[in-house]
């Protein structure tokens, strides 16, 4: 019997009800973390069957592994994180050649040649301001779309899943110091790709490389 | 600080590292560089764009789908979900 007065119950009130084996508040934990697995799956994995595959396994690894969870993170973070290590695993199957310079220092691993930021101004509207909007979330996946998949990864797990630098570099298997120079080429050709967008033209500035 | 070692400094920065030593010297690089600033805003908002949308709905006929398979798996390791359907 299910009390409608009370409040909505919390992803670890959820939890523990499944592990005693409510299936009703599985699938309530199930519809609430959904949006963000599949976001997050189809951000690494940048196609809807395979982001399906994805969030599927991870949804079965949790009623696999329900019993296990230690609650040392919250639920969410939890199920994220099998979602990341599926669709890592996903990828790299899909990928072999590619991902092979996921784990190697390559040139574009150095500061030396960080590309300098070209267009630089102000934007006309913040964050908050547009986020809502439809055609800005298409902007923001087709911008994501351009970058090289060792960037986009990287960034996806540290910028937008606020994994740490050390869980990134774990997860993708790189050293810490790879995964921020990945992080600051993406973070600056999403700026400038986004600028070129949302910047207000009226007030673009010229960058001064040269003053100390 | 040039402006190349501030590009540098840019995600302990934008991270907020409390890195006193680098700060000090990015602040005071940025107060007197109106376009590092800017960039600097631009980079965070770009960050936070990236945070607060969200992205991708779920087609409902996967979701359909995903909600059998997840029910017949229960059920093959858990026995009945009958519970479940007394919340409809």
């Amino acid at each position: 019997m299910e009390n409608q007065l009370l409040d909505e119950p919390t992803e670890t009130e959820l939890l523990h009800q499944a592990k005693l084996g409510d299936f009703a508040a599985f699938q309530k934990l199930v519809a609430q973390l959904q949006p963000r697995v599949y976001g997050l799956t189809f951000r690494i994995l940048q196609q809807a069957q395979d982001a399906e595959d994805a969030t599927q396994q991870t949804f079965l690894a949790l009623i696999e592994h329900i019993a296990d969870f230690r609650e040392e993170s919250s639920v969410a973070t939890w199920v994220l994180r099998i979602a990341t290590n599926n669709a890592l695993k996903l990828l790299r199957k899909k990928r072999t050649v590619k991902m092979i310079s996921m784990s190697e220092m390559t040139s574009e691993d150095s500061y030396g040649d960080v590309p300098h930021p070209e267009f630089i101004a102000p934007w006309s509207q913040t964050a908050d301001e547009i986020v809502h909007q439809a055609e800005v979330q298409a902007e923001l996946e087709k911008a994501l779309l351009e970058l090289d998949d060792k960037y986009r990864l990287v960034f996806v797990l540290r910028d937008v899943e606020g994994l740490s630098v050390r869980e990134t570099a774990q997860a993708l298997e790189l050293t810490e110091s790879t995964v921020k120079v990945r992080l600051l080429r993406a973070r600056l050709a999403l700026r400038e790709r986004l600028t070129r967008k949302f910047g207000d033209l009226s007030q673009a500035m010229t960058p001064d490389h040269k003053h100390s | 600080m040039t402006c190349e070692e501030l590009l540098k400094a840019l995600n302990d920065y934008v991270d907020g590292a409390e890195l006193t030593e680098i700060c000090e010297e990015f602040s005071q690089h940025l107060a007197g560089c109106n376009p590092c600033q800017v960039v600097v805003d631009n980079i965070r908002q770009t960050i936070s764009l990236y945070r607060a949308g969200q992205p991708y709905a779920m087609p409902p006929s996967f979701e359909d789908r995903l909600q059998q398979i997840l029910k017949s798996r229960w059920e093959e390791k858990f026995g009945a979900s009958d519970r479940a359907s007394a919340d409809r």
